[in-house]
C-alpha cells in the first residue's frame, strides 16, 4: 500500500516537473463574457496540442484597461509575451518603436513560413506596416455591416438597399409602414472610418497617416463625408432615421424590438441578435453612395490584433510565434468564427466554414466577411492615427451635438479637424 | 488614493480624499483634546524613538500620497509618448493647450456647478431627512436603517441602478416625466444627463450625510434643547439658532466630504451614466483625466490636468479651512 501510494507520488511529481519544463508565456486581453471564455477555450487547446509551451491568458477588463495595463507593465519592466490591442489604439503601439516584434519577424524568426496572401484583403493591412509587414497579428475581426428586419421589408414591399441612393427612396416607404427606417450604433467606426473605406476616400494625408506621424492631418472636412451627415441630419429630421446617443444598446434595442427596419451594426453582433430580435433578420453589406465615383470598396478589420511584446527571450517568443500559428490554423479559426461571431481571417479559414455548410446555415455569418473580401481601392485599408481614442471622443462629442442641434455638420467637421490636427501635433511630438 | 468601495481605477494625483477625510477628523479631535494633550505628554528616552514610530505612516503616506504626486508632477511638463521611449521637455506646454482649451473650460464650468447642486441638495435632504427621523420615536431603528442602507452600494452600482431608471427604453423615470411632456433622454441630451447625473449623485450620498447628522442631533444634550423650548415655542426658530449652531462641526465636516465627493467619488456614477462614452454627455474634471490619460495614453496632458485638479482641491481646502471653520463651534 505504502509502495503504490509512494510511486504514485512519485510519478506525480515527475509528471509536474515535466510540465515546469514548458515554457511558460502570458497573454493579456480585453475580453469579457463569452468571448473572455472562448479565448480560454483556445488557450486550452493550444496547451492540449502541444507541451513545449504553457500559455496563462488573463482578461484585463475592457479594450483600453489592456492597453493601459500593457503600457503600465511594459514601463515596469513586466509586459505579458501578448497583448490584445485594439483598433483605435494601434498606431500607439505600433509607433512605439521597439514595444513590440513585428509578428512576421517573430513567425519566420521561428522557422514558420509566413504567407501574407493566406489573409483576406480586409485584415491584411490594417496592423502592417507601410510595406505591408504584419506588426500585429489580426485577431477577432469585424465589420460593420446593414441588419435587415425582413417583416419591415415585406409590410413595406421593399427590397434591401445596396446604396444609400437606395435607401433613400425606400425610406418614406418605410416610414409610411410604421417602421423607423434606419438607426446605427457607432458613428465614427460605421459613418466615419469606414465611410472613407466603403467610398474609397482618404481619411487622411500621410497615406492615412501609414507612411509617417509627422504633419499627419485629417480629411474630415471632405465635402463627401459632410454631405453623408447632412443627409442623416436631414434623415433623422424626416423621421427616415432615429438616434439614441453614443451608446451602442440603445440603438440597437430598437432594431431587437422590430421597431427599426434597418440597423447598421457589427458582423459580430449577430450571435447575440439570434437571442434578443422579436423579428425574423437577414444582413447585407454597409451601403456606399452610387454618386461617389469608385465608391463600393472593402471595409477594413476592425476589432483587435495580437502583439508580441519585446523584451521576452528567444524560447518565449518561439512559443509566441507557435500560438500565433496555431491561431491562424483554418480550425482553430473556424472554431473562433463559429464559437465567437467574429469573421475568420484566413481564405483557408473561410474555404473550411464554405466547405462545411455553416453559411448553408447561417448566411448572416458569411456577409462580414465578404465585406472584407470585396476588392479593394486607395483608401480601403484603413488608417493610423496617434492618441486616436482621443480623437473618436471628439467625433462622438460632436456628432452628439450635430442631432442634439447644438451645432451644425460643417461646424461640428471644422472643429472635429482642428481639435484632431492638434491631436495629432502632439503624438508626433511624443512619437518623435 | 481610493474610498474602499471604488472599483474602477483613480486617476492618479490629487485624489487624496482618503487622506484629507482623516485630516480632517484628527484636526477635530486636536481641536477639542489639545489642553488634555498638553497634559499626557509623554517623554521618549531617545530623540529618534518617536520617528522610528512615526516611520511606517510616513513611509505609507509618501509611497502612496506623496511619490505618485511628484511623478504626476513631473510629467505633466514632458510629451512622452506612453510606453516610455522617448519623453520631451515641453515646459507649461500642457498646461497652456488645457487652459486654452474651450472644451476643458467647459467641463471645468459643469464641475463647478456639478459639486455646488450636488453638495448643497445631498447636505440639505440629509439633514432634513435626519431632522424628521431624530424625532420620531416608534420604530425609529427600522426607519433609520431603510434610509442609511443606500450607503452600501458601490458607486458604479449605484450608476448603473440610477441608469436603469433613467433609460431611455425602459426607464420609469423617463416614463414619469413622459407624463409631464418631459421627454428626457439620457446620453443624448446634455441637459437631461446632467440632470440625472445630479439626482443619481445626492441620492447615493444622502445617507452618509444622513448618519453623520443625526449621531449630530443626538449628541446635542437634552437639557439644551429643554432650555431652548421653554425660551421659544417656535420650533423652526429653535432649529434655526441652537440646533443649527450647535450642528456646525458635523457640517463643515460634511461639507469638505461632501464636496471631495462631488469631485472624486461621482466618477463611478459618471462612468456608468455615460456607458463609457462621453460624446456631447457633461463629465467632470476627474473623468476628464481618466478619458486623457486612461484611455487616450496622453501621460503629460492628464498629468496637467491632476495637478490643476489638485491645485483646485488644495485652494479649496485653505478657503473652507480658514474662512468657513472660524465661524464654526467645536465646544
Amino acid at each position: 500500500m505504502f509502495k503504490k501510494i509512494s510511486l504514485a507520488a512519485f510519478t506525480l511529481a515527475f509528471s509536474a516537473t515535466s510540465s515546469f519544463a514548458a515554457t511558460n508565456i502570458t497573454w493579456w486581453h480585453g475580453m469579457a463574457g463569452r468571448n473572455g471564455e472562448v479565448i480560454n477555450e483556445i488557450s486550452q487547446k493550444f496547451n492540449e496540442a502541444q507541451s513545449a509551451c504553457a500559455l496563462t491568458p488573463v482578461s484585463k477588463g475592457t479594450y483600453e484597461e489592456a492597453l493601459a495595463s500593457g503600457i503600465a507593465a511594459f514601463r515596469s519592466g513586466e509586459q505579458p509575451n501578448i497583448l490584445q490591442v485594439f483598433d483605435a489604439g494601434a498606431a500607439t503601439i505600433i509607433n512605439a518603436k521597439g514595444a513590440v516584434v513585428p509578428a512576421e519577424d517573430l513567425i519566420i524568426k521561428a522557422g514558420h513560413s509566413f504567407d501574407r496572401n493566406a489573409f483576406i484583403d480586409g485584415v491584411r493591412y490594417f496592423y502592417a506596416d507601410s510595406e505591408g509587414k504584419f506588426v500585429g497579428m489580426p485577431f477577432n475581426s469585424s465589420a460593420p455591416i446593414m441588419y435587415i428586419n425582413d417583416e419591415a421589408l415585406k409590410k413595406a414591399g421593399v427590397e434591401a438597399p445596396k446604396t444609400w441612393e437606395e435607401f433613400e427612396a425606400a425610406a418614406p416607404k418605410l416610414k409610411a409602414a410604421g417602421y423607423i427606417p434606419l438607426v446605427q450604433s457607432q458613428l465614427t467606426w460605421q459613418f466615419t472610418e469606414n465611410f472613407f473605406s466603403r467610398n474609397n476616400i482618404q481619411f487622411a494625408t500621410n497615406n492615412n497617416g501609414y507612411d509617417s506621424v509627422a504633419d499627419t492631418k485629417l480629411k474630415v472636412t471632405d465635402p463627401n463625408l459632410v454631405m453623408m451627415f447632412d443627409k442623416l441630419k436631414a434623415w433623422k429630421d424626416e423621421g427616415y432615421f432615429a438616434f439614441y446617443g453614443a451608446g451602442w444598446n440603445d440603438n440597437q434595442k430598437v432594431f431587437e424590438e422590430g421597431k427599426a427596419a434597418f440597423w447598421i451594426g457589427s458582423s459580430g453582433s449577430f450571435g447575440g441578435l439570434q437571442k434578443t430580435a422579436q423579428m425574423p433578420f437577414s444582413a447585407t453589406f454597409l451601403p456606399y453612395w452610387n454618386a461617389i465615383e469608385g465608391a463600393g470598396t472593402n471595409s477594413f478589420i476592425g476589432g483587435a490584433a495580437l502583439f508580441a511584446m519585446s523584451g521576452k527571450s528567444d524560447e518565449e517568443n518561439k512559443c509566441v510565434a507557435d500560438f500565433f500559428q496555431f491561431l491562424t490554423s483554418p480550425e482553430i479559426q473556424y472554431f473562433y468564427h463559429k464559437a465567437t461571431g467574429y469573421v475568420a481571417i484566413t481564405k483557408a479559414a473561410y474555404e473550411l466554414a464554405q466547405k462545411d455548410g455553416y453559411y448553408k446555415e447561417k448566411p448572416v455569418a458569411e456577409v462580414g466577411i465578404k465585406q472584407l473580401m470585396l476588392p479593394a481601392g486607395d483608401w480601403s485599408k484603413g488608417y493610423r492615427l496617434g492618441f486616436y481614442p482621443q480623437i473618436r471622443e471628439i467625433m462622438e462629442r460632436e456628432y452628439g451635438r450635430i442631432f442634439s442641434g447644438e451645432t451644425t455638420v460643417k461646424d461640428a467637421f471644422d472643429t472635429i479637424e482642428k481639435e484632431g490636427n492638434d491631436l495629432l501635433a502632439r503624438f508626433a511630438k511624443t512619437a518623435g | 488614493m481610493t474610498s474602499g468601495t471604488e472599483l474602477l481605477p483613480a486617476p492618479r494625483g490629487g485624489t487624496g480624499t482618503d487622506g484629507r477625510r482623516f485630516g480632517a477628523l484628527r484636526l477635530f479631535g486636536g481641536k477639542a483634546k489639545g489642553s488634555e494633550e498638553a497634559a499626557k505628554r509623554v517623554q521618549f528616552s531617545s530623540p529618534y524613538l518617536p520617528y522610528l514610530f512615526l516611520a511606517p505612516q510616513l513611509a505609507i503616506i509618501f509611497v502612496f500620497f506623496y511619490w505618485p504626486s511628484i511623478q504626476a508632477i513631473q510629467s505633466s511638463f514632458y510629451l512622452e509618448d506612453p510606453f516610455g521611449f522617448g519623453s520631451t521637455f515641453v515646459g507649461m506646454t500642457n498646461y497652456t493647450d488645457v487652459l486654452k482649451s474651450g472644451e476643458y473650460l467647459g467641463i471645468a464650468r459643469f464641475t463647478a456647478i456639478f459639486t455646488t447642486l450636488v453638495t448643497f441638495f445631498a447636505l440639505s435632504i440629509g439633514l432634513l431627512l435626519a431632522v424628521k427621523a431624530d424625532g420620531v420615536i416608534r420604530g425609529n431603528t427600522t426607519y433609520k436603517m431603510l434610509l442609511i442602507w443606500v450607503y452600501a452600494i458601490a458607486p458604479p452600482v449605484a450608476g448603473l441602478i440610477g441608469m436603469m431608471f433613467f433609460d431611455q427604453h425602459i426607464g420609469p423615470i423617463v416614463e414619469l416625466a413622459g407624463w409631464f411632456g418631459w421627454d428626457i433622454k439620457v446620453g443624448l441630451n446634455y441637459f437631461d444627463t446632467a440632470f440625472s447625473m445630479i439626482v443619481v449623485s445626492v441620492w447615493k450620498q444622502i445617507p452618509y450625510n444622513f448618519i453623520f447628522f443625526l449621531s449630530g442631533l443626538q449628541g446635542i444634550p437634552v437639557a439644551v434643547r429643554e432650555a431652548a423650548a421653554i425660551d421659544c415655542r417656535s420650533g423652526f426658530r429653535r432649529f434655526w439658532t441652537v440646533i443649527l449652531p450647535l450642528l456646525a462641526p458635523t457640517a463643515f465636516f460634511l461639507l469638505i466630504i461632501n464636496v471631495t465627493y462631488a469631485l472624486f467619488d461621482t466618477f463611478g456614477v459618471i462612468d456608468v451614466m455615460v456607458k463609457d462614452k462621453a460624446a456631447n454627455n457633461p463629465i467632470t474634471l476627474v473623468y476628464k483625466v481618466y478619458m486623457d490619460g486612461f484611455r487616450g495614453n496622453d501621460l503629460g496632458g492628464s498629468s496637467a490636468q491632476s495637478v490643476i485638479l489638485m491645485l483646485i482641491v488644495f485652494v479649496l481646502t485653505i478657503f473652507q479651512f480658514r474662512f468657513i471653520e472660524r465661524r464654526v463651534h467645536y465646544n
